[in-house]
């Protein structure tokens, strides 16, 4: 008794009473061994992608087609504005005339793999030149909507209270307009100022291209920031986070360091689902007119000229739609397959 | 619930029309940030016919007092004077256009949903067999396939190929084609989403229970799954309706159906103004109004949603 309220004299007192402690047996040395290396989420995750061919067929796909569209054209014998009257509306591995005569001669003549179209140009790399468009349409959509959603959604849930509540109920009102309707009412009145724009890359770009940024800078960004709030809301009261408050680090850093990282799976599902959605209103827009400007194909404007044309060339229709189906269905299912591999509320 | 459920049904409604407001802000001063006036594209005309013209329209008072002038019209159910199709009023045509669209739109929808459902449910309950494999593959390319293409191809085939059923819109059958278009994606996203939900229901502890009373499979089905699997869907009336309306664009330009998305493309060619702000407030509203009452109703049928 006496001998006890010696050795602790203060509860709180922070000397160690080493008669307190014993040494550890080997058994108990034996469970802190680690057997297995330590598995992070993102390793985790990236193996169940692995293991779902449906999600990497798709990522080949998508490769493939990249690779396609971005190098094919650099030695392609045909370039997408080069017409050629003596060889309009050919048929698939069809010669013209005179390139007949010139194979007749000896001469090499690289076939039109996709035929022409009424202009006599290449149909195979409109058509590649196209899905260009698309993919990257799809992935600076993706960008912006990542960059600005994260960003918001950010702020939002780390300060709450006033400044959520007023960020929040603007990302409701922008949640609700239609966003199409929006789309094509920017490329109409974009379509005017495009036409007296001195600037090279925006008029080459058309009315259509520069309004989706415009219109996915302003308003697609929304689901994306609200998840991310969600997400930041539930890890701001974590322990760590307190722990990293508590040592000094500013906002921008917790935010930086801890909560984007957390909030990854959800980034990446919903940059996934954009770049689809993205592909199909950049290929509406070039149906309408309101797309790209000429004579720069898209895979939309390809399909919308293929209709004059359509009982006697169906190929000009189905080559570009074919392309377009393949883009969003890779896509598609690779999205769906990055949500089964990051969801977190789906893990078995 | 009833208190907090009228509190909910009038802060969405002042959202709603808050957002409407917004969507004929919008229109409007995009519209008038547009350098061009609409009558400069036309042939040679005289300064003086212009600004008499402006005049007549009313483009030459200040931008924010057209506006609330323009605000007021709207209210009255006026829309102003259509300058692509003169002689007649904005409001004339889009109600002309509208007959077609809402008829063509009306059972397009009607027909998802109601084939949706059904699929869902087969597939839900074959879960892993063939038939659950094929109605996932098939409805996987439906939502892959952008309305232009699924209608040229559908117009490629059905008409031009097998001459089965007419290309244009006007003729006896000729919205059954346009109709089936229009339906295909919104049918498949149904189906994929009531598979989900009528999966997470026959998971339930309820329906272990009812099987386990020994209730007839039908009756568990219909009279237990079945409704509660349907809220999902009816989120979806909304976003529905606006693939719906917009998808029209595309599908009534395909098979020269006189509708509203038509009248919408042509104003764009015909630079149209008041048209086109017409066109997009009503469209707009049309849709804001329908994500407003499924978001209500979905309140209706499952109470346990909290309001606050």
């Amino acid at each position: 008794m006496s001998e006890k309220k010696k050795t602790f004299k203060n509860p709180i007192s922070l000397q160690i009473d080493p008669r307190l402690f014993e040494k550890a047996g080997d058994e108990e040395k034996a469970q802190q061994v680690t057997m297995r290396e330590s598995v992070s989420f993102m390793k985790d995750a990236m193996r169940r992608l692995r293991k779902n061919n449906i999600a990497m067929i798709s990522l080949v796909v998508i490769i493939v087609i990249a690779l396609i569209a971005f190098i094919v054209p650099e030695f392609y014998p045909y370039t997408y504005t080069k017409q050629d009257v003596s060889a309009q509306n050919l048929a698939p591995f069809q010669y013209s005339a005179k390139e007949q005569a010139k194979l007749d001669r000896g001469q090499k003549v690289f076939p039109h793999i996709m035929g022409t179209d009424a202009l006599g140009r290449d149909y195979a790399i409109r058509v590649i030149y196209g899905t260009r468009i698309s993919l990257l349409v799809g992935i600076f959509s993706a960008l912006i909507v990542i960059v600005i959603g994260i960003i918001y959604g950010s702020i939002s849930g780390y300060f709450g209270g006033m400044v959520d509540m007023v960020m929040m109920r603007i990302v409701d009102i922008i949640y609700s307009l239609p966003d199409v309707l929006i789309v094509i009412l920017l490329s109409v009145a974009i379509k005017d100022w495009v036409a007296s724009s001195k600037s090279s890359l925006v008029a080459r770009l058309g009315a259509g291209m520069v309004s989706i940024f415009i219109v996915f800078g302003l308003l697609y960004w929304v689901s994306m920031a609200r998840q991310v709030r969600g997400q930041i809301l539930s890890i701001k009261e974590q322990e760590y986070v307190l722990a990293s408050k508590a040592i000094g680090a500013s906002p921008a850093r917790i935010i930086r360091k801890h909560m984007i990282p957390n909030c990854i799976s959800v980034i990446i599902i919903i940059a996934a689902m954009q770049i689809p959605s993205a592909i199909f209103t950049e290929s509406f827009l070039s149906f309408l007119g309101l797309g790209v400007s000429i004579p720069m194909p898209s895979l939309g404007s390809l399909a919308s000229d293929a209709r004059t044309g359509l009982r006697s060339y169906p190929y000009q229709l189905l080559f570009p739609a074919l392309a377009i189906f393949l883009i969003v269905l890779a896509f598609n299912l690779l999205g769906n397959g990055l949500r089964d591999a990051f969801d977190p509320k789906l893990r078995s | 619930m009833n208190a907090k459920f009228l509190t909910y049904t009038i802060k969405r409604l002042l959202m709603a029309l808050l957002t409407i407001f917004l969507v004929i802000a919008i229109t409007f001063f995009v519209m008038h940030a547009i350098p061009a006036s609409p009558f400069s594209s036309e042939k040679a005309k005289s300064d003086a016919v212009i600004a008499a013209l402006e005049a007549k329209y009313g483009f030459d008072k200040p931008v924010t007092v057209q506006f609330f002038n323009y605000l007021k019209n709207i209210l009255h159910g006026d829309f102003g004077l259509s300058t692509g199709w003169v002689g007649n009023t904005v409001i004339e045509l889009i109600l002309g256009g509208f007959k077609y669209s809402a008829r063509i739109g009306f059972t397009a929808g009607i027909l998802a949903l109601v084939l949706g459902v059904f699929l869902g449910s087969v597939a839900a309950l074959r879960r892993g067999k063939t038939l659950d494999k094929i109605i996932q593959v098939v409805t996987t390319a439906l939502v892959s396939m952008p309305s232009f293409v699924m209608a040229t191809i559908l117009l490629l085939v059905f008409s031009l190929k097998l001459g089965w059923l007419p290309s244009m819109g006007n003729q006896p059958g000729g919205l059954i084609l346009p109709i089936i278009s229009l339906s295909l994606y919104p049918m498949a996203y149904t189906t994929r989403l009531q598979r989900s939900s009528m999966l997470d229901v026959l998971g339930q502890d309820y329906i272990r229970t009812a099987r386990a009373k020994g209730v007839k499979n039908s009756k568990v089905i219909f009279k237990h799954a079945l409704k509660n699997t349907l809220t999902p869907v009816i989120t979806y009336a909304g976003p529905m309706m606006a693939y719906i309306l917009t998808g029209s664009m595309v599908v009534e330009n395909i098979f020269s159906v006189p509708g509203l998305g038509r009248l919408f493309t042509n104003s764009m060619l015909r630079t149209d103004y008041m048209m086109i702000m017409g066109v997009t407030i009503f469209l707009a509203t049309m849709i804001i109004l329908m994500n407003f009452i499924g978001d209500v109703l979905y309140k209706v049928v499952d109470p346990r949603i909290d309001l606050s």
